[in-house]
C-alpha cells in the first residue's frame, strides 16, 4: 500500500513521458497552492460588503489556519504563521503586525502542545482552537487598543462564540480541500 | 491524530539541523512580525500603502457583490411595494398632508435665517460635496469599526474630509488609495464628534462603542439632560463636520450621558457623500500648528 504523502516534498522520481494509470503522484502545485490560497482567501472575505454593528464576523482567515494546522500536523511549517498573518492584517482592519505576531505565537504554541499531548482526537483540537481563537481575538483587542482608542471587551463575546461554534465547519472544509489536494 | 513524522528526524544530522532551522525561522519570524507591530502602533497611518494596495485588488469584488445585494434590496422593496400599495397609500397621504404644514413653516424659517444672516453679516460656508460614492465593504471580523468606500483620490477625496449618507453622519475618511478609500466610522471609539441635541441645542461629545451604538456625553456635569427619543444632530464645533447633520437617536439615558443610535447604517445606506470640511480654512490654519498625525486629536 502507498503511504500517503502529507508533507510537501519534491516527487522523488522522474518525471513520465506519458500518463501512468497506476501508483500516480499528486500535482506539485496543488498540494502547495490549495492550503495557501484557502487560507488567503479567507482572510479576504472581509472585504466582501458585510456590514455588522459590532465585531461579529468570525476571523476566518484564522480558522482556515488553524484547521490546516491541527488536521494535517507537519504541512504548514512553524514560521507560516508569520506570512499568513501579515497577509490577514492587510485586509483585517488591524494594526499592521498584529496577526503576525498572534498567529506566530499561536503557531509555537501548538507545537509545544504537540509534543506535550502527542494522540489527540478531534474533539482536544476543537479544544485547543477554542483557546487560541479567543486568546488572538482577546489579544488583538489589546493591540488594537495600543494604537487606537478601544472598545470594551465584552463587545467580542458574541464573535469568540461564533468562531468556537464554526471551527468544525471549518476542519470539514479542509479536509474536503486535502482530499482533493492529494488525489492524483 | 498520529504525530507527524518530521518531529523525530532520527540520526540523520542534515534533517536535525533543518528541524532546528525552522524553530530559529519562526522565532526570528514572530520577532520581526512585534517589530512591524510596534512600528504601526508607533505610526497608524504607516503602513496605510499597503491596505490601500489590499482593499485596491479586493474592490472589484466587493464593488460586483455590492451590486447584486444592493439589486437584491432594490427587488425585495419592489415586491413588498406591491403587497402594501393599499395601506401605504392611505398612510403615506396622512403624512404629506402633516408634511405640507411643516414644509410650509420651515420655507418661512429659512427665510427669516437668512435675513437675521444677512444683518448678522455672517458668510454661508455651505456643505459643499466633493464626490458620491459607495461603501463596498467593512471590517466585520476587527474591533476597529473602518469601512471601505468605493471612490478615492480619482474623484479629490481626501485624507479628513466628513462622509454622509442620506439619513446622517456616517464618519470620516482616514486613508485614501487610488480608487477607494477608508472611513472611520461614527461607530468607531477612536471618532468622538462634537454633536448638539436638535431640540434646543444642548452641546455634547459622541463617542463610539464599537457596539453599532454612541455614547452622547454632554458638556456641563451634572444628571444627564436626555430623554429617550431626542434627537442629535452635528453641532459643527471644531470645523471638521458641518453643523445639523442628522447624527443619532437616544434609546437609553444613562448616569451621565446617554446611549444613542446613529441614524446612517452603513450596511444599509445607498449611497455615501464626502463633504468638505466645515470651515476649512480655520481647520488648515489649525492643522499647520497641530497637524493630525502628530498630535492625538481630543475632539474634532
Amino acid at each position: 500500500m502507498k503511504i500517503p504523502v502529507t508533507t510537501i516534498r519534491l516527487p522523488t522520481r522522474p518525471v513520465r513521458e506519458y500518463e501512468s494509470r497506476f501508483d500516480r503522484e499528486q500535482s506539485l502545485l496543488k498540494m502547495l497552492a490549495i492550503p495557501i490560497a484557502s487560507v488567503a482567501i479567507a482572510s479576504m472575505i472581509t472585504a466582501l460588503p458585510i456590514f455588522t454593528k459590532e465585531p461579529l464576523l468570525p476571523p476566518l482567515g484564522l480558522l482556515m489556519f488553524l484547521s490546516w494546522r491541527l488536521m494535517r500536523p507537519g504541512l504548514l511549517p512553524v514560521w507560516s504563521g508569520v506570512p499568513f498573518g501579515l497577509m490577514d492584517d492587510v485586509f483585517s482592519g488591524q494594526p499592521f503586525g498584529s496577526a503576525g505576531l498572534l498567529w506566530s505565537l499561536a503557531m509555537l504554541f501548538i507545537e509545544i502542545i504537540d509534543s506535550r499531548a502527542i494522540w489527540r482526537d478531534h474533539l482536544q483540537d476543537w479544544v485547543i482552537a477554542a483557546i487560541l481563537i479567543a486568546a488572538v481575538l482577546m489579544g488583538g483587542l489589546w493591540i488594537a487598543g495600543m494604537a487606537h482608542a478601544a472598545p470594551d471587551p465584552a463587545v467580542l463575546i458574541p464573535q469568540i462564540i461564533l468562531s468556537i461554534l464554526l471551527y468544525p465547519l471549518a476542519v470539514r472544509i479542509c479536509a474536503r480541500l486535502d482530499s482533493w489536494r492529494l488525489a492524483t | 491524530m498520529a504525530p507527524p513524522k518530521h518531529r523525530r528526524p532520527g540520526f540523520s544530522r542534515k534533517a536535525q539541523y533543518g528541524l532546528f532551522v525552522t524553530y530559529v525561522v519562526a522565532i526570528a519570524g514572530t520577532i520581526v512580525a512585534a517589530l512591524l507591530l510596534a512600528i504601526s502602533v508607533a505610526d497608524p497611518a504607516g503602513f496605510s500603502a499597503l491596505r490601500a494596495t489590499g482593499a485596491e485588488i479586493t474592490a472589484p469584488v466587493a464593488r460586483m457583490f455590492s451590486n447584486v445585494r444592493r439589486s437584491a434590496q432594490n427587488m425585495n422593496a419592489t415586491v413588498a411595494a406591491y403587497i402594501n400599495a393599499g395601506s401605504q397609500n392611505a398612510a403615506l397621504q396622512k403624512q404629506a398632508e402633516v408634511n405640507r404644514k411643516k414644509l410650509i413653516e420651515a420655507q418661512a424659517l429659512r427665510v427669516e435665517n437668512a435675513r437675521l444672516r444677512g444683518l448678522l453679516k455672517l458668510s454661508e460656508e455651505g456643505e459643499s460635496q466633493v464626490a458620491v460614492g459607495r461603501l463596498i465593504s467593512s471590517t466585520s471580523s476587527s474591533t476597529r469599526r473602518v469601512a471601505t468606500l468605493s471612490i478615492g483620490r480619482n474623484f479629490g477625496v481626501e485624507r479628513a474630509q466628513p462622509v454622509r449618507g442620506p439619513s446622517g453622519l456616517i464618519g470620516r475618511v482616514i486613508e485614501t488609495g487610488p480608487t477607494t478609500a477608508r472611513i472611520l466610522l461614527v461607530t468607531d471609539a477612536e471618532n468622538l464628534v462634537p454633536v448638539m441635541r436638535a431640540s434646543d441645542g444642548l452641546p455634547a461629545f459622541s463617542a463610539g462603542l464599537g457596539n453599532g451604538t454612541v455614547l452622547i456625553k454632554p458638556l456641563n456635569l451634572g444628571e444627564s439632560p436626555f430623554k429617550v427619543g431626542d434627537v442629535i444632530v452635528t453641532s459643527g464645533n471644531g470645523g471638521l463636520y458641518p453643523p445639523n447633520i442628522p447624527f443619532a437617536r437616544v434609546i437609553k439615558k444613562t448616569s451621565d450621558g446617554a446611549l444613542a443610535i446613529p441614524y446612517a447604517d452603513p450596511g444599509n445606506t445607498p449611497y455615501a457623500v464626502v463633504i468638505r470640511p466645515y470651515q476649512g480654512e480655520a481647520r488648515a490654519a489649525q492643522q499647520a500648528v497641530a497637524p493630525d498625525g502628530e498630535t492625538k486629536e481630543v475632539a474634532e
